[in-house]
């Protein structure tokens, strides 16, 4: 048992706690201290916060010590974790669970809040009292400490012990037992995006802090208009993130779950999604701000509300409160309580600060003209947030149920039943009007336009729009009315940005970033557009057959069953079903299941995912060079089946398709899909979660053969090749008095040969024991029943059964990887608008 | 009237557009009874149904028919008011789902059977097992 470093790493949540609390309060005394005593409580405030931060790092440490050397006692540990797990997925562990997730975003916020100390001056002492609060707010959900006398448990803390977090009697009769393994990580989430993704949401979600932290500051310090210019560069950047994020999020979802996208509109996703729609609409008010003064105060509210609605996503998301309405919300930790208030606390204070200084906020009483960039700028920021807010109010359901609960009536209200289908319908007007507006206003603002020029100006892009619009609509068959129009705003945000961008270029490159992002949002509409609505099943049952009567109503199946190399048609290609597949633990590459005999069970009282050993049963070639020989050792992951599928066009092989099944004791059946990538399409591929039925053999055949005599298995041709003498056999003890012989059968299969060697052991001289071979490719068993030394044959027992199959969905995504590229090129733009802000604020200086 | 005047108008219309359209398309849950009437009474809309797989005396779950082609099945789910119901699903059977303790049906009548076009599981522990599933 190793209590000490447990006990280490609570001491620094608590520590980290007060620190939080002091430092917040040293500031906080700071801004109001007489000039004498001030730098004396900002050297206090500093101190405490890095004592905070320190004691945050030491805190996560002190977690990644336990999961790295395995410390089972500890639940976070056994409940997250293996001992199979290679390191970079131990580091996606530690933000597996709650508590770890609400570490990383203290952490980040320690680490801005650092950067900010170093960074800002006059700002510094009321921008850290926010930032200290809300770091004393998070590390108070990871506390996990006790009010005595009143019983109240403040937060969940990850140093718990296993033995306090499950009431097992096995602790009763042992409280020093510490299990063997944990429970290991959720296989969806061994990928490698789940050690990036996470980060980077999590440092998005702390970056809103930022700008957040400045306008409250200004707002106390009555300095409505100075908080602007520090905020804006780190708007900004906490765009970006979070935006790459999500994106990261969905790419996730694409490559490792089966539902055939990379975005479901589940509540937990918007969550994620709303403020950051709130925020680009924030980003583009504090912009406008800077340049012609106007929308102070649509600055205040929106920066405020994006992190409001960051505080509100968290309690969606971790409360429990989406419970029946999400697939992927965290379970309940108790915290619910405690989130409130934290929502409460920083709406409380917000709304206060900006209704005491909402007359005090400078405006422009002049009117805003139609010919202005403000008015584009705002119409398209209020369009963003309507936008957020069409999301917002359906996914709030369960927290409208609870609440009218909460006053004693029944409210049986459920989200939307086809959300996808509820969500895009309206959507996508909103992405239209954004481009529209955002690709009309890059003109107005980068010159003055008026009654006059405004037609020049605009008829070329608008028209030439259309016609790359009518054009590709044609060609591509959009015969939607919606479609279109976004189709055409896509195209008009990219082509007036590419007119923009052109003229200012040449002026300053460093002003581009506005233009770029703004093409990459136009090609990311453009690839969702087609991606998602034209994403298309192609793994159609066409057979007609009808199962039973009773099914009969819903026509077509989207799914098709391909039995082992029987081909069948599907999207053009010729799609033929190769076999299993096994990945090797030490070599790149996949083996056939059939040529490997696997000792032990997968997860057999032991970790899911240990590798375990394997017999190579013949040599294994890959590419024509031998990987190793008949009778190696090698080292598989059994949980892991791929199901080898080739697609043919012409007869000409396009494609070798892997999707995998995992066969996990703790969770169930898990379908990870193949993606066949094209620039214009990807093709989509995974096999359905199918539990196998038991196999049901046929009654044994005997066919009596000589060595070398050919015969039939199953229509297979079929040859005793050899048979020998062997002093071994797995699974049998011999002794000096017992004989074994095993037989080698070849059986030409479809696609290459394979062996079967079914093994004939005489015990004590007098009993009879035989161990059979089975070819799961082709569907057959043999035994070697009897031995004939007088003719010099031998009687062999065929069993065969039901062929192999496997279920299979297909999709195709049209121009998906469009929909990456505008992320890049969107990132790019962030990023270049970023570091002119930064700039900016550097010379303010 | 001035612009923003316009602009604040429009934009409370937005809002009560949305409120309005998201109360229209809402779903509702309801027990089989409730939803059997509904799809009497000519209703196309999708419903939520919650509710517990059929099982026997000993905790079997019974009542599961797969086709053929394992390409779709039913099952017998047993709603809040112990109204015991076939559920029709046109898709494999999802992993887990026999592990359930709690389906939710999203879905219609059509004519005697219910066909859930889309169905969420509630597993008791699906990543934080509550046994420790170790001995001494």
């Amino acid at each position: 048992m190793h209590y000490l470093i447990g006990n280490i790493g609570h001491l620094f949540v608590i520590l980290s706690f007060v620190a939080a609390i002091v430092s917040a309060f040293a500031y906080a005394q700071a801004q109001y201290a007489s000039a004498r005593l001030q730098t004396d409580w900002l050297v206090n405030a500093r101190v405490a916060f890095y004592v905070h931060a320190v004691s945050v790092l030491g805190a996560g440490v002190s977690l990644f010590i336990i999961i790295y050397n395995h410390y089972f006692e500890y639940h976070y540990a056994y409940s997250h974790s293996d001992k199979n797990l290679p390191l970079h997925y131990l580091i996606s562990t530690f933000w597996n669970g709650q508590e770890g997730s609400f570490w990383l975003w203290m952490f980040w916020q320690a680490v801005l809040g650092i950067i900010l100390m170093k960074t800002q001056k006059s700002w510094e002492a009321p921008a850290m009292v926010v930032f200290a609060l809300v770091q004393a707010f998070l590390a108070s959900m990871i506390l996990g400490s006790v009010i005595p006398g009143i019983d109240l448990k403040i937060g969940s803390s990850p140093f718990i012990l296993l033995r306090d977090a499950l009431d097992d009697p096995i602790f009763k009769m042992n409280p020093d037992f510490v299990p063997a393994d944990g429970n290991g990580l959720n296989p969806l989430l061994q990928n490698y995006w789940m050690v990036i993704h996470p980060p980077t949401l999590f440092l998005g979600f702390a970056s809103t802090l930022v700008p957040f932290a400045f306008c409250l500051a200004g707002l106390w310090q009555r300095q409505y208009t100075e908080w602007v210019r520090p905020a804006l560069p780190w708007a900004l950047f906490s765009a970006a993130i979070l935006g790459l994020g999500i994106l990261m999020g969905g790419y996730w979802a694409y490559e490792t779950l089966n539902f055939g996208g990379y975005w479901n509109w589940d509540p937990v996703e918007n969550a994620v999604y709303v403020p950051w729609l709130v925020l680009v609409a924030s980003v583009h008010t504090m912009i406008t701000y800077k340049n012609s003064k106007t929308a102070l105060k649509a600055s205040v509210i929106l920066v405020v509300a994006v992190f409001l609605l960051i505080l509100y996503s968290t309690f969606l998301v971790r409360s429990g409160i989406l419970g029946d309405t999400s697939v992927h919300s965290f379970t309940d930790l108790g915290l619910s309580g405690q989130l409130l208030i934290y929502q409460f606390f920083f709406t409380g204070i917000a709304v206060w600060l900006i209704v005491r200084s909402w007359k005090e906020i400078p405006t422009t009483e002049e009117e805003v003209s139609t010919y202005s960039r403000e008015f584009w700028i705002f119409m398209g920021a209020s369009t963003l947030c309507l936008m957020g807010l069409q999301v917002l109010i359906p996914t709030s359901i369960p927290v409208y149920n609870s609440i009218v609960e909460g006053l004693g009536v029944t409210s049986n209200v459920a989200p939307p039943a086809d959300q996808v289908g509820f969500y895009s319908k309206f959507q996508l007007w909103f992405a239209a009007g954004v481009a529209l507006l955002s690709g009309t206003g890059q003109f107005f603002w980068w010159k003055r336009m008026d009654r006059g020029n405004v037609l020049n100006d605009l008829l070329l892009p608008v028209l030439l729009s259309l016609l790359v619009a009518v054009v590709t609509a044609s060609v591509s068959k959009v015969y939607n009315v919606a479609y279109g129009l976004l189709l055409f705003a896509g195209v008009y945000i990219i082509l007036s940005n590419i007119i923009v961008a052109g003229k200012v270029l040449k002026k300053n490159p460093s002003l581009s970033g506005g233009a770029l992002a703004h093409m990459g949002v136009g090609l990311m509409l453009i690839g969702i557009l087609f991606s998602s609505g034209y994403s298309k099943v192609v793994s159609l049952n066409n057979s007609g057959l009808l199962i039973s009567k009773q099914f009969s109503d819903t026509g077509n199946r989207e799914h098709l069953l391909l039995y082992l190399h029987e081909p069948e048609l599907m999207a053009g290609y010729e799609l033929e079903y190769l076999g299993e597949r096994l990945e090797l633990r030490d070599k790149v590459g996949y083996i056939k299941r059939s040529e490997v005999e696997i000792l032990g069970q997968p997860g057999g009282g032991k970790s899911p995912t240990e590798p375990l050993d394997a017999i190579a049963q013949n040599d294994i070639l890959k590419d024509g060079k031998k990987l190793y020989a008949r009778g190696d050792t090698l080292r598989v992951h059994p949980e892991n089946i791929y199901y080898e599928i080739e697609m043919r066009k012409n007869g000409k092989v396009e494609a070798t398709l892997f999707p995998r099944l995992q066969v996990n004791p703790n969770m169930g059946l898990l379908a990870s899909p193949d993606i066949k990538r094209a620039i214009g399409k990807d093709l989509y591929v995974h096999s359905a979660p199918l539990v196998r039925d038991t196999i049901v053999w046929s009654e044994m055949q005997q066919v009596r053969v000589r060595k070398s005599q050919e015969f039939f298995v199953n229509d297979y041709v079929a040859m005793l090749e050899d048979i020998s003498r062997v002093e071994t056999v797995a699974g049998v003890e011999l002794t000096s008095s017992d004989a074994a012989v095993q037989a080698r059968i070849r059986v030409e299969g479809e696609r290459g040969s394979y062996f079967a060697q079914p093994v004939f052991i005489i015990l004590n001289s007098a009993q009879v024991g035989r161990i059979y071979d089975e070819i799961a490719d082709l569907g057959v068993r043999l035994t070697l029943l009897n031995i004939h030394p007088e003719t010099e044959e031998f009687t062999l027992g065929v069993e065969t059964r039901q062929k192999d199959w496997v279920v299979i969905k297909a999709m195709e995504k049209p121009l998906i990887n469009i929909l990456w590229l505008g992320t890049g090129v969107l990132m790019i733009g962030f990023s270049i608008a970023m570091v002119r802000r930064f700039k900016d604020f550097r010379k303010g200086h | 009237m001035k612009k923003s005047h316009i602009a604040i108008l429009v934009g409370l219309a937005a809002i009560v557009a949305i409120v309005l359209t998201t109360a229209s398309d809402a779903s509702t849950y309801v027990t089989f009874g409730q939803a059997y009437q509904m799809a009497s009474a000519g209703s196309k809309k999708q419903i939520h149904v919650v509710g517990q797989l059929k099982k026997d005396s000993r905790g079997e779950i019974i009542g599961i028919e797969k086709s053929p082609d394992h390409l779709s099945f039913s099952f017998l789910l047993i709603d809040e008011n112990n109204q015991e119901q076939k559920v029709y699903f046109n898709e494999p059977m999802p992993a887990d789902f026999l592990r359930s303790e709690k389906v939710v049906v999203i879905g219609n009548y059509q004519r005697d059977t219910f066909v859930a076009q889309k169905i969420l599981l509630k597993c008791p522990s699906k990543y934080q097992e509550e046994k420790l599933n170790a001995s001494l």
